[in-house]
This record gives structure tokens, sequence and C-alpha cells, in this order.
């Protein structure tokens, strides 16, 4: 496996997740809008967008926290609605806010949840071990909750969500706030996971990155709409190019324009954008073109270009990083 | 049986919270305490009712005020539980509501009932005398009105945002239950208006129960009280039950 990226050929099973025209409003505001979803059983599935698109409004809807406005939804075959305890046995879930006592220890926290969710006595305790060498908490399992760090806890929240053997992990915002080093601790962690315990996931998140690297899936999610679903891989290809960053005065893009191999070009001030096919190779004749440019950048795109692509505007990776009391008011105030 | 271990995990963390949170049974025994000691021993040095001492005539009303103290608050509490999400995670495992409500209620209960016995046996240093019925008795009084209060502040709780409106409920609710209950003077001979805010006051008859007990000396016959009691936490059980079960 090549750092966390998809094992090639995996097959995926039946469908687990399956929405039909699911809605979700809040008064007039349309939170989600009609979502059709299809997930296979050991996918990794990802709902990616921008603060307030509508992601855990819907992943509210499949945990049977939320009750939709209209439409239906099956996950494990169970409907959302009228087989929501039938759901809630079937699925893990780890908020995106922490959701552990603190006053208690790591292994206790498993052990209520243990028992909350009907894990048998006889086997308890094996799991709870299980668990905790599986995201390696095992010498801190007896200390309290607050003495950990934010990974530890989402570690630790990972674990319970696994406990009881759900067929479906609900994640939202794994690695929302955790240092960069300890998020890609955190994706080697659910992979790990899936690979090991056969369990499909479907998490939000408004990180490019953990998209890519993460998802074997990718929904694309703005104004509770899903704009694009595919693969990353394929999602990147729809961009159609490279991305070429000019940093230049006063560009002549007129023969820029002209030019085959161009297959976009936008002006923003002082930088223009172009999606050029195979731009390793055309990159000279480009630069002769344009005019003086002070700097020049080359990357391969990114999903934040496939999400520019379809919404024109971009995913400000700065929006959900409120603070915790932020996060709490929203949350209670339904979870957007 | 999910539902029943459910019961005791829920239970389990109230109980093991309680037991680490050591400067919560501190700080609310210390005021009762101070009560008892400071504000019964100061008047009780020169004024005495119905043939006792004054202090070992509010004894009663003052293990109610334990009782009823840290039950309202270990409702509240939830509050807190809503805002650490931890809560959430209660309401999406496959349990029923009754037994959220249920295992809440019986943490609630376990938490006042030590903290009012540890009162209970603070009244052998002020010299009352117990014997085995007695305790027994005081204990289920005890025990019937926290679990009328702890309901009361689960519902509350459960309606409640933030704790900002924690002193609001303290000074509107709590306050006015407990000065109304006779924990400080007799009942007997008030005048009319105080008299019919005490004759409907719940509270009272947990005073009058455990003072008939304890003293000997109580307005109404010890078995009334204690069947207000029960029609009184009936009531608020069944009303907290309605509201878990509605809850989102």
């Amino acid at each position: 496996m090549n750092d966390f990226g998809v094992a090639p050929n995996r097959a995926f099973g039946e469908v687990v997740i399956e929405t039909s025209g699911l809605t979700k409003k809040f008064g007039h505001l349309l939170a989600v809008d009609h979502m059709n979803l299809s997930i296979r059983e050991g996918e990794v599935f990802g709902l990616l967008g921008p603060n307030g698109a509508g992601k855990t409004t819907t992943l509210s809807m499949l945990a049977t926290l939320l009750k939709p406005t209209e439409g239906t939804g099956k996950v494990n075959k169970h409907d959302i609605v009228k087989e929501s305890d039938a759901v809630r046995r079937s699925i893990g879930i780890v908020f995106q806010d922490p959701s552990s006592d603190d006053v208690l220890t790591g292994k206790e926290n498993l052990y209520l949840h243990a028992l909350m969710y009907g894990v048998e006595s006889g086997v308890r305790e094996q799991r709870i071990g299980e668990v905790l060498k599986l995201v390696d908490l095992e010498d801190r399992a007896n200390s309290q909750v607050k003495t950990y760090s934010g990974g530890m806890r989402r570690r630790l929240e990972l674990a319970r969500g696994l406990l009881h053997r759900p067929k479906i992990l609900f994640l939202d915002e794994p690695t929302l706030g955790l240092d960069p080093q300890t998020r890609e601790h955190i994706w080697e962690y659910i992979r790990r996971l899936v690979d090991q315990e056969r369990v499909t996931v479907i998490l939000t998140t408004h990180y490019m990155d953990e998209a890519e690297h993460l998802c074997d899936r990718v929904a694309i999610i703005d104004d509770g709409k899903i704009v694009a679903l595919d693969t990353p891989e394929r999602l990147k290809q729809i961009v159609g190019g490279d991305i070429v960053r000019l940093r230049i005065k006063n560009p002549k893009l007129s023969p820029v324009k002209e030019l085959p191999y161009v297959v976009k070009v936008e002006q923003t001030d002082g930088f223009v954008l172009l999606t050029v096919k195979n731009s390793s190779a055309h990159l000279q004749e480009i630069l002769s073109l344009v005019g003086n440019v002070d700097s020049v950048e080359l990357r391969t795109p990114t999903l934040n270009d496939v999400f520019l692509n379809y919404t024109g505007h971009e995913i400000r990776e700065a929006d959900a990083e409120g603070g915790f009391f932020e996060r709490a008011t929203r949350a209670r105030s339904g979870g957007k | 049986m999910t539902e029943l271990d459910g019961l005791y995990a829920l239970w389990y963390r109230e109980f093991k919270v309680f037991l680490r949170e050591k400067s919560r049974i501190v700080s609310s025994l210390f005021t009762p305490l101070l009560w008892i000691v400071v504000f019964g021993g100061g008047l009780g040095s020169s004024v005495s009712l119905g043939g006792t001492n004054y202090q070992a005539f509010i004894f009663p009303g003052i293990l109610t005020m334990t009782i009823l103290f840290s039950s309202i608050f270990f409702g509240l509490y939830i509050v807190w539980d809503k805002r650490i999400d931890f809560f959430k995670e209660v309401l999406v495992a496959p349990l029923s509501r009754l037994t959220i409500f249920a295992g809440k209620t019986l943490g609630g209960c376990t938490d006042a009932l030590i903290q009012g016995g540890l009162m209970l046996a603070f009244g052998v240093i002020l010299g009352v005398s117990y014997s085995v019925q007695m305790v027994v008795l005081v204990m289920i009084f005890m025990l019937v009105l926290a679990s009328a209060v702890v309901s009361i502040g689960l519902v509350i709780g459960s309606f409640m945002e933030s704790p900002e409106g924690f002193n609001l409920i303290v000074s509107f609710l709590v306050f006015p239950l407990f000065f109304l209950s006779g924990a400080l003077f007799p009942i007997d001979n008030l005048p009319s208006w105080l008299h019919v805010f005490t004759t409907l006051n719940p509270v009272t008859y947990a005073v009058d129960g455990m003072r008939g007990v304890i003293l000997g000396i109580s307005t109404f016959p010890v078995t009334m009280d204690l069947g207000v009691l029960l029609g009184f936490a009936a009531v608020m059980i069944g009303i907290g039950s309605i509201a878990f079960s509605r809850m989102k």
C-alpha cells in the first residue's frame, strides 16, 4: 500500500448505505437538498465541502440523530426513520466534538460504551484490549482522558466507535484541529481498521488532502447538493490538465488562449491561472507568449481545483477551524 | 439485557465521576454544614423550639437542603454533558430514552444519598442518637425526595442550553422550595399566606417527615408525609420520562 492510498482492485461488497432524495430543512434553510447516495461495503467514502455545506447534517440523518424532512435512507438495509434502533446497532459514530467523559479513564469510557451497545460480557475485556491495541493506546488506557492530547482523544473515540463491531463507521471531521503529523497518523489508523475490521467508513471533511489520501470515493458537496462524485483520481482528471499559476503584471492572454493545449484561462488580481494539458512539454511556449513573468508555479490539480471548477469558489480551510466553544454552539444548534 | 446493561452503564458513569470529583462532594456539604453549625449553633444558643434545641430542630431541614441542592444540580449537570457531546454519544446508543432517564435518575439518587448519609453521620457529632429503624426511615425519605428533585433537575437541564441559567433556577426554585418548607421554622403558627405556600410545597413533607422520625415532633403524621412525597416523586418521574422520550 502506498501512503494510505487506495489498494488497487480492492473489491467492494454490496450496497450498505443508500439514500433517495434525502432532504433536511431548518426553517427556510435548505441544509441538505435531495441527496442520492449509494455506498458499498468496504468503501471509505468522503463527503467533502466547505463548512455549512450540509455534510454533518447528512451524517446526522444517516446516524438517526436528525429526522429527514423529505426522502428516505437505508443503512445496512434498515430504514433510518422507521428502524432507527436497528440502524443504531449497525453503526459506530465519532463526533466532530470530543464526546468522551474526560473524568473517566480511556478504558472506563470504552467499558461504558461496551455496556451501552450491548457488547456481551464474555468478550468485553477482549474487545476493549483489541481496539486499544488498534489505536496504540494500551499504555495510556488507565489514565484519565483529560490528560490525553487531542490526537489521543480522537484515537480513543475511533476505538470506541469500533468497539461493538459496527458494519459502518461514521466519522465527522476526524482530524479537525489536529496538527499535520497527528492527522497522518489518524489516517493510518483509519486505513488500518478498514483493512482489519472490514468496516465501511463514511466521513465528512473539508480538508482536500484528507479526501485525496483517505477516500476511495469522494462526493463534493456545496449548498446541500452533490456537485461531483467519483474517485479522487477521476475527479482530478475532470479539471482537464495541470494548473499553471503565473504571477504577471501585464499578461498577453489572447495568443495563449489560442493554444490548443490550454483548456482554461482565468485572471485574478496579479495572477493568471491556466489549465494546461501535458504542461511540462508546453510551458516554454506559454512563457514566451505571455510576456514578462515574475514567477511560475506548476502543479497537478487538487480536489480544491475540482471544487473551484464546479462551484466557482474555493473551500476555505480556515472556515471550520472555530474554537471549541464555537463548535460546541454549532453542534447544539442542530449540527451544521 | 442491553437495556439493563445500559442502565448500569449510565449509573456507573455517574458514580465514577462522583467519586473522582471530590471537590464537588466537599463543596456541596460545606454550605449545609455552615448552616447547621454556625446558623443553628448561633441561633440555638438563645432559641429553643418545640421543646428541643434549635440546632437539633433544623437538622432535618438541613438534611433536606443537602438532598435538594445536590439533586437539582445533578440534574442540571446534563447541560455540561450536552456541551461536551457526551450526551450525544449516549443518545445515539441503541438504548431507549426511558433507560437513559432511569440511569441518570439512579445515578443522581446515589450521589444525593451518599451526601445525605454523610450529613446524617454528622448528626452524631451534634448529639443525635439514631436507631437502625430511624436511619432506614430517614434514608427512605431522602431517596424519595432525591428521585423527585433529580427528575426536576433533569427536565430543566434537558431544556437548558447553557449553564448561565443555573443562578436563576437556584433563586427562583431551589431557595423558595427550601425556605417555604419549614426547614428553619415550625409551620404550625404561620400567617395564612405563608401557611398556604408551605402546605403546597412538597418539600415541606420531607422536612416534616424526617423531623418526625428523628425528633418525634411533626405537624402531619409521618405516613402522610411519606405518602405526599411518594406522590410528588411519582409525578416528577412521570414528567421526566415523558420529557426524555420526546427529546430529540
